[in-house]
């Protein structure tokens, strides 16, 4: 009786969490434009939003700006938690501290306060500022999650590769990078995702010059139903089943190895 | 470390800069900002004045300030009331099932939340599924008007939002020492009382993060209050992208934001003595 | 010591103003097995890791073979560690766990393997080259690390409580293996441990610390049968004091020591002069359980308060009249293989003359 509430209560869940993203991709097959019965099976929608070229731009745009700000993210994260890891210095805490607020801090406040700083400082709206933003409030994720794995490091490892021979390089390129590729593959999946799921930040500091997707779905949605969202809202649901599975996969090879310790 | 501590010291230093650049120093000029002299050309002008707090306190900013308050406080505390029994039955799983039903909790949450905000829209229309599923069991006999309401909204927040208050409860509560839960048992606490006097402390810190981590943030997600609920005031978030973006008053907007950010310093004050008073407590 | 390999000439090492090694000296022969014993917090690890260069002496040096070490990186010093918690690299399987060293050094192909299988082979490990650290038992862990740190071919072999996460079965199969190993590469091993049963077993010296200083330093039989003070004899083994004073001094040198109200003769010993203060100490397996006891020897009265058969050995505990306890150790002979006490039993207690390790009281 107990497990048949249990499983119910996931089940509850899980439809309400579903429900919606399916009968989406189901709409986006849908020959019924509005997605009020079933009209047949159709591919017009996706034919539809690849001929919608500001669309495809603004695609182009995403992708390119979550390719760049996921690896910028990662690399400057990546040195960063090394960096902090090993080496103690005054404002090691304050630090820490900018980290966790910028990463609890609601994403309005992070993109108005950074509105302010392009205005003030004077660069234009547009990539830069994109990339920029984007960067900046994916660097805590990839900060927490490579600290994460450097601290379930055995710091004897470092030790042992040092008292066996190695140099400060061999023990980053044998030792350090190796374990900490799974954490860093991880950590550039996430902040690809959430550049390009961000909205809020997008919306105030890119300009006209440089539309991208979660702006141009906005303007399209606001007013009613687009089928052409829907279909491009399918691939990008079917983007990131992919990019979870793909960072459960990395998550697996590290079990792989067994407990670190 | 001797070789490295040029490199180490130069990283650090690169990205305290960063992190100065653009995390402090735009919050300083977002809250200095709040303080300048409105001006709907040049977005503010450099003249210190407090006539933007002046106007937070106008009756109709305030109400939008309570309204924003209260989906905020009703969305997390709909995320806690499904949040907490789920993150506590997936605890409870086995190992394979625990990371199954992790893995279906994450995949929405990694999909794009306008696309999911979007897909809402679809369910709830007047001719969307639910809709349609009513009048087919003759629940109903017109379709109700489900779209542009705040039940809409929070409906909608909380499914935005439900992930982030149950990963953190469930890092807590998957911690907990289950054989606390036997102990209790074993000494004749009953389910409920098990719950309320060994698992519901002890889960805590779990409690506040998520709280911390729904509350705040759900205020400014003004795409989700445009989409659902129309083209009203009804979230700070509205507020603050109105001031900036369409009525170019940009210390009216600052102001707004501070509010936000006390709210959210509050809180995490709020945090960090819970955490204290709990690492206190086991110390002795 | 001829043959020293290791020197370590007064060793200072401070943490925040407080000295955790303080004016260490000590020679370590070639092949020599020299362990450190000690409380946690007494620096023997510390001690260690300024030896790997994990560390950097605030004064003292350090020579290898005559050759000063404090200048190398611990990359560059001809001195490996086993770690305490094995530090084994989780990404790499045991074999190129053992191989890494060699790598680092550029050997490839043949002669590689050649000496990785001969390293495995030696901790008889073999099987299990293709085996990530993660899937190995606690003890195959340890074998793997002892590979890896031998095939750099150390002077010496630093072994940080290898064997303190091993349970007490494999500990002493572990301990028997090490010193093997030990016999057969020829170098010295220096081993820490706070573990005195381990000390005494393995040790060809054993270096007593104690707050970052030399304590006693001797052969374990020496430092077990004759410590030098009351704080060594408490860390190894089980002792029992009897306080006293010395009386006299004798003609022949001896001395005339008052316990109690009893009276007995001891050898002489520097340090110790009438009117001092003394405790006798006594291993439990020194006391004896007699009906008679040696002329001139003192006996103590009163009852067993507890008993316990351990196998080989019947131990006791015994609530003397004055009010002390004592532990009693005996060995089971073939003369009498059922002698048994009740709890209660009524006995008396002596010692074999010159047994007894008279110390200066310094408490």
């Amino acid at each position: 009786m107990k497990g048949v509430c249990r499983l119910g209560f996931f089940l509850g869940i899980f439809a309400y969490l579903y429900l919606p993203i399916v009968i989406l991709v189901a709409n986006s097959f849908n020959a019924n434009r509005y997605g009020l019965q079933w009209d047949g099976f159709t591919l017009q929608w996706f034919l539809a939003m690849a001929g919608n070229a500001s669309l495809m731009e603004a695609a182009r745009h995403s992708l390119f700006v979550a390719v760049c700000a996921a690896t910028a993210a990662t690399l400057i994260g990546a040195l960063a938690a090394i960096g902090f890891s090993r080496y103690r210095f005054p404002g090691r805490r304050l630090f820490q501290g900018t980290l966790m607020t910028l990463m609890m801090a609601p994403d309005i406040i992070l993109a108005i306060s950074l509105l302010v700083l392009f205005v003030v400082v004077g660069i234009s709206l547009g990539f830069w500022s994109l990339l920029l933003a984007h960067i900046t409030f994916c660097l805590p994720f990839t900060v927490v999650t490579v600290s994460a794995r450097l601290q379930d490091f055995d710091p004897f490892l470092l030790d042992a590769a040092r008292d066996l021979g190695a140099s400060e390089l061999q023990i980053l390129g044998r030792i350090v990078l190796p374990l900490l590729r799974p954490a860093l593959l991880a950590s550039w999946l996430l902040c690809f995702t959430l550049s390009l799921d961000d909205v809020i930040v997008s919306s105030f500091v890119t300009g006209p010059s440089y539309d991208v997707l979660p702006l141009k779905i906005f303007s399209m949605v606001k007013v009613g139903v687009k089928p052409e969202v829907n279909a491009l809202a399918t691939i990008m649901v079917g983007l990131s089943l992919v990019l979870v599975l793909l960072s459960q996969l990395l998550l697996k090879e590290r079990e792989g190895y067994g407990p670190l310790r | 470390m001797k070789s490295s501590g040029r490199t180490e010291r130069l990283v650090t230093v690169l990205v305290s800069l960063w992190l100065v650049l653009f995390g402090v120093v735009p919050l300083l000029l977002l809250v200095a900002t709040s303080f300048f002299a409105q001006d709907p050309i040049d977005f503010f002008r450099l003249a210190p004045s407090l006539e933007s707090y002046r106007q937070l306190l106008d009756p109709g900013y305030l109400q939008v300030m309570r309204r924003s308050v209260q989906f905020a406080a009703l969305t997390t505390l709909l995320c806690l009331l499904i949040g907490y029994p789920f993150a506590w039955y997936t605890s409870r799983l086995s190992r394979p099932a625990r990371v199954l039903v992790l893995v279906l909790l994450m995949i929405p949450f990694w999909t794009n939340s306008l696309v999911r905000t979007y897909a809402i829209r679809m369910v709830l229309g007047s001719q969307g599924l639910l809709n349609q599923a009513l009048l087919a069991l003759g629940i109903i006999d017109s379709p109700l008007r489900l779209l542009y309401t705040d039940t809409a909204v929070v409906l909608g927040l909380f499914y935005l939002m439900l992930p982030f208050m149950i990963l953190p409860l469930y890092a807590c509560l998957e911690k907990l020492d289950y054989r606390l839960v036997e102990a209790a048992r074993d000494l004749g606490a009953g389910f409920l009382q098990t719950l309320l006097r060994i698992v519901w402390p002890l889960s805590l810190p779990g409690v506040y993060a998520g709280c911390i981590m729904v509350f705040v943030p759900t205020m400014g997600l003004f795409y989700v209050a445009t989409l659902l609920g129309g083209a009203r005031q009804l979230l700070v978030g509205n507020l603050i992208q109105q001031q900036f973006l369409n009525a170019r008053n940009w210390p009216l907007g600052s102001a707004t934001s501070v509010v936000l950010i006390l709210m959210m310093a509050l809180m995490l004050t709020g945090y960090w003595l819970v955490l204290r008073r709990l690492a206190g407590r086991r110390r002795q | 010591m001829a043959t020293s390999v290791l020197s370590l000439c007064g060793l200072s090492k401070s943490f925040a103003g407080h000295r955790v090694v303080d004016d260490f000296s000590l020679e370590i022969g070639q092949a020599e097995f020299v362990t450190l014993l000690g409380p946690s917090g007494c620096g023997k690890t510390t001690l260690l890791r300024l030896i790997a260069g994990f560390e950097h002496p605030d004064s003292g040096r350090i020579l290898l073979d005559g050759v000063d070490l404090l200048p190398l990186p611990p990359e560059k010093r001809q001195v490996n560690t086993v770690f305490q918690s094995y530090a084994l690299f989780p990404h790499l399987r045991v074999f190129d766990n053992v191989a890494f060293g060699l790598r680092l050094r550029r050997m490839r192909g043949e002669e590689l393997r050649r000496q990785v299988a001969e390293a495995l082979a030696l901790v008889q490990m073999s099987p299990f080259a293709d085996r990530f650290p993660g899937q190995l038992s606690g003890g195959q862990q340890q074998r793997v690390a002892v590979a890896r740190a031998i095939i750099n071919r150390p002077r010496v072999l630093l072994l940080d409580e290898p064997l303190s996460a091993l349970d007490a079965r494999l500990r002493r199969e572990m301990q028997v293996e090490l010193k093997r190993l030990q016999r057969e590469l020829g170098i010295a091993f220096v081993l820490v441990t706070h573990d005195q049963e381990e000390a005494l077993s393995m040790s060809d010296r054993l270096v007593v610390m104690a707050e970052g200083r030399i304590a006693q330093l001797g052969t374990p039989r020496e430092v077990y049968e004759e410590p030098n003070s009351l704080a060594v004899a408490r860390f190894i083994g089980e002792i029992n004091l009897f306080p006293g004073r010395v009386a006299e001094r004798l003609a022949d040198g001896r001395l005339l020591l008052a316990l109690g109200d009893q009276e007995m003769t001891v050898a002489g010993k520097s340090g110790l002069a009438p009117g001092q203060a003394v405790q006798l100490l006594l291993r439990p397996e020194d006391l004896r359980l007699v009906e008679r006891h040696e002329e001139g020897m003192p006996v103590f009265h009163g009852a067993i308060v507890e008993r316990s058969y351990r196998g080989s050995t019947l131990d006791t505990i015994i609530l003397l009249d004055e009010g002390r306890q004592l532990r009693a150790c005996e060995f089971f002979d073939e003369d009498d293989p059922d002698f048994d006490y009740r709890v209660g039993e009524r006995v008396r207690v002596s010692w074999v003359r010159g047994w007894e390790v008279v110390l200066a009281d310094e408490e």
